[in-house]
């Protein structure tokens, strides 16, 4: 087999694939790796919104300030339901380590409520605050208010989707290599907006009704 | 005038069914668009036609649409950005004539609304939808075959960024027969982009096909950063990279760490113009400097990302056509760095005039002279590998030429724009103007025509023809000194930038000769393409048997057949220095002929098309304000896209009986040809 390599200095110019341990180590840390860059590249989409609301969130246009809006007990409990959620997701990534396919789904689905439960509670605070008045029109620190919580809880509403999807995925083939790279990367994914909820949290809301 | 013409359409109107479409939104009674339309119709009905005469849909489909070959979307940018660049030009092209003319006395023949939209899509067309994509066509083609790869990453995920950024330029070219086009200028400034000054939907337009292109653009960008990262050959250090395959990291991490800027930015505006948020708006708290900003963190971040992959170019050209190694080439790859750094740095010198403050001015003034250090580092690396070189003037060559000479130029006035009392004299003057057609042209355009002639017989198996090359040279040059040299004259004479009528006389020389430049321009795009159609018909005669085409190529590209099989190396190369195909020829490399293995590769899937035709019409629906059909069209394009995840066999086997009958072909043209 060797013998096609006639050069002088018996330099190796090229691999022989022994494919067996070869293609399926090859892309899977290739996707995680693909998936935190992209995870990065959000991250700037919210450094961004997080940038306008601090230049833009005091131009209150003689409209309510964050002190007259938010209530802080509410958005207290829906950071505990993010909060849950991302250690319930913990639990399923543990039980599908130990090749627990029931026991993955289950805590998946746990996860899955906490994060509608967020979503509701956020609906809720979105609607009374229209309610009273306080619009994404009324002021730039409405507007940049409603845009950088918002797109976070779009960012769960599209998490909540791809775990749905991602439950009959396993239900379909099990826990396969492909099924536990996608439920590393929803992992990475849904970690991540806890750690955003955790800035908007602090820099919107504690921030807003202390001052 | 331009009263008359916005009165044309109410586009306050909106119908539930048809948003605000309605039939009056034909631009025909401008003279101009209506000829263009009826050349546009009659050439694309020839060629829809002779599609579907020659039975070329399928093929087409099958081999070039569903493509996940990184190969051929890198061509397929490619062929995007050149007929882009015809339309851009055509807008350069307008435009002076229409100054020409009114420095000479007359008014023209554009009125000031159709004149706007003409500058505001010849810049946004020509960054986006030709420099973007010719860059990007390059490092998808290049890139993988120099790191000794079978194809990028996520070769589907390729596929579909490929059609996102075609998405964005279908809505451009759709805006200009129907409805209109943004008339607010290249960045689209607010106010002036805003609800209140840009009633149209010029504006939407705009945004959305930016906003879709750009999504593409970013996703392309994690692609090839993973690309590079993960899929480098065995023994290819990063330090062993060829200079083009660092310049291509270095961009694609200033795409993924801008573009999204860009996204939500426009995402902003949009917010404004579409729920009446007041973002950016003069009132309600609002702050349109803020928008002026961010746009600029992106946009200056976004001229490396045009020019390092052409500096890259550069770099693989100058020791080809020396038969040296590069000089510097650690302090080439620092430079990029340093430039890639820095890039992040000087954004508000694109308005120092918005009183900032002495201090804040000085910062970003220092910090932008400071980007001509390691620009400089390389221009003297390049200089040095010419030196005692052994300089042969083929085409490339002579386009890197030019680019020295003419790059530097632009590379000292743009010193000179950093100074910011300076600045406040020149800005906003055809004087910028100059300066950025001299460095975009002189850097980015010139780097794609020698990128293009070098890598063209690595792409199809034979040189450009290179009578018509240095042709197409000479008119680019000579062309480009005509149009833009009189341009930092009349800045320095106070002239302003997107003006279409002038009281004075006293620049109608300097307008005409601008006209004459981009005149020869014209002659140097048509030189090009008449040196494909040339090179096309004497394909044999100019063919490439070796796929090392110019005889002195040292990066593993060249490695491989010309043009490379879809597998791109029969078997994985392995690298020990710097210049691997020159370390292979040197030390006596045999081509392997047996003994081949099965190669992994991933199928062809319509995905991406699919999903792009929906994404599109979701677009036209939020441009014209059609609820429903955006709703209907954001549903289909979710649904198919969570379809697609459904799939779980996406790659195959290439058995290595194919293997070895496409490289026993090889081995028949080697010994048949000798040197091409």
């Amino acid at each position: 087999m060797m013998t096609t390599q006639t050069s002088p200095e018996a330099i190796d110019f090229y691999v022989r694939e022994t494919h067996h341990d070869g293609e399926e180590h090859h892309h899977e840390p290739g996707t995680l790796l693909g998936f935190w860059i992209y995870l990065m590249s959000d991250c700037l989409i919210f450094g961004t919104l997080f940038a306008t609301y601090a230049v833009l969130g005091r131009n209150f246009a003689a409209g309510p300030s964050p002190a007259d809006l938010f209530e802080i007990d509410m958005i207290l409990v829906s950071t505990f339901m993010l909060l849950f959620s991302s250690i319930t997701y913990g639990f399923s990534v543990l039980r599908m380590h130990k090749g627990d396919l029931r026991g993955t789904q289950l805590w998946l689905i746990v996860t899955g409520l906490f994060g509608l439960a967020f979503l509701g509670l956020e609906i809720k605070e979105f609607t009374h605050l229209w309610h009273v008045g306080a619009t994404p029109m009324a002021s730039a620190f409405l507007s940049s208010f409603y845009t950088l919580v918002g797109t976070h809880g779009l960012h769960v509403t599209a998490g909540c989707i791809w775990l749905f999807v991602l439950l009959a995925q396993l239900q379909i083939h099990g826990i396969t290599r492909e099924n536990k790279r996608r439920v590393m990367c929803l992992s990475m994914f849904w970690h991540f907006l806890d750690l955003i909820w955790i800035g908007v949290f602090s820099f919107v809301y504690l921030a807003g009704v202390t001052v | 005038m331009a009263g008359e013409a916005l009165a044309h359409v109410d586009y306050s109107r909106w119908d539930p069914i048809f948003g605000k479409l309605g039939w009056d939104i034909f631009p025909f009674y401008e003279p101009v668009v209506l000829a263009t339309f009826i050349g546009v119709v009659i050439g694309g009905m020839a060629l829809l036609g002779a599609l579907t005469y020659f039975r070329l849909w399928g093929y087409l489909w099958k081999e070039w649409f569903t493509s996940i070959d990184h190969k051929k979307i890198g061509i397929m940018y490619m062929v995007l950005a050149l007929v882009m660049l015809v339309r851009g030009f055509a807008d350069a092209l307008l435009m002076r004539v229409q100054q020409a003319w009114a420095a000479s006395g007359g008014t023209g023949y554009l009125d000031s609304h159709h004149y706007d939209q003409i500058f505001t899509a010849h810049g946004m067309i020509m960054i986006f939808f030709v420099a973007m994509p010719f860059v990007t066509g390059f490092m998808n083609y290049v890139m993988p075959l120099q790191i000794g790869a079978r194809d990028v990453a996520f070769p589907f995920l390729n596929n579909f960024s490929f059609w996102l950024t075609t998405s964005g330029a279908i809505l451009v070219m759709i805006s200009l027969f129907v409805g209109e086009f943004s008339t607010a200028g290249w960045l689209a400034y607010p106010p002036l982009s805003g609800l209140e000054f840009s009633p149209s939907v010029g504006v939407d337009y705009y945004i959305w096909a930016l906003q879709i292109a750009g999504i593409g653009t970013t996703l392309s960008g994690i692609n090839l950063i993973v690309t590079i990262v993960k899929m480098r050959a065995p023994g290819m250090d990063y330090m062993k990279m060829p200079v083009f395959c660092w310049t291509t990291l270095c961009t694609n991490i200033l795409i993924v760490a801008t573009f999204p800027i860009l996204t939500a930015t426009l995402a902003l505006l949009t917010a404004d113009r579409y729920l009446g948020t007041h973002f950016f708006t003069s009132d309600m708290g609002g702050s349109p400097m803020m928008y002026v900003n961010l746009i600029w963190i992106w946009g200056h971040p976004e001229v490396y990302i045009l020019t390092l992959p052409v500096f890259g170019i550069f770099s693989e050209v100058v020791p080809t056509f020396t038969g040296k190694r590069l000089f510097g080439y650690t302090s080439m790859v620092y430079a990029t760095a340093v430039i890639m750094i820095l890039s992040y740095l000087v954004w508000l010198h694109h308005f120092f005039t918005m009183g900032a403050g002495a201090d804040v001015n000085s910062f970003f003034g220092i910090t932008t002279m400071v980007i001509s250090i390691p620009t400089g580092a390389k221009l003297f690396n390049w200089l040095f590998t010419l030196y005692k070189g052994r300089i042969r003037f083929e085409v490339p060559m002579l386009w890197t030429i030019g680019f020295m000479l003419t790059f530097v130029i632009g590379g000292m006035t743009g010193v000179l724009l950093a100074v910011p009392p300076a600045d406040y004299v020149l800005h906003n003057s055809l004087f910028l103007i100059a300066h950025f057609h001299n460095v975009i042209i002189g850097g980015v355009v010139f780097g794609v025509f020698a990128g293009i002639s070098y890598w063209f017989p690595k792409a199809f198996g034979f040189k450009l023809d290179p009578f018509w090359g240095k042709v197409s040279f000479w008119c680019w040059l000579v062309g480009f000194y005509l149009a833009f040299m009189p341009l930092y004259v009349l800045g320095l004479m106070g002239v302003t930038r997107r003006l279409s009528q002038f009281e004075d006389t006293i620049y109608a020389g300097y307008f005409i000769t601008a006209l004459l430049g981009a005149l020869l321009i014209a002659c140097g795009i048509g030189a090009f393409l008449l040196q494909l159609f040339v090179s096309i018909r004497n394909r044999e005669k100019l063919k490439d048997t070796t796929g090392d085409p110019w005889g002195t190529g040292r990066t593993l590209e060249w490695a491989t057949s010309s043009p490379p099989p879809y597998y791109n190396f029969a078997f994985t190369p392995k690298v020990h220095q710097i210049d691997a195909w020159w370390h292979m020829k040197k030390a006596g490399y045999v081509r392997p002929t047996e003994g081949f293995e099965p190669i992994h590769m991933p199928k062809y899937t319509g995905t991406g098309v699919i999903l792009t035709i929906f994404i599109t019409g979701m677009g036209f629906a939020l441009v014209w304000h059609i609820w429903w059909l955006a709703l209907v069209t954001f549903i289909l394009a979710l649904a198919y896209g969570i379809d697609h995840t459904f799939n779980y066999k996406r790659d195959y086997y290439v058995q290595p009986d194919e293997v070895a009958a496409i490289e026993g072909e090889r081995t028949k043209l080697l010994s048949s040809g000798g040197n091409a």
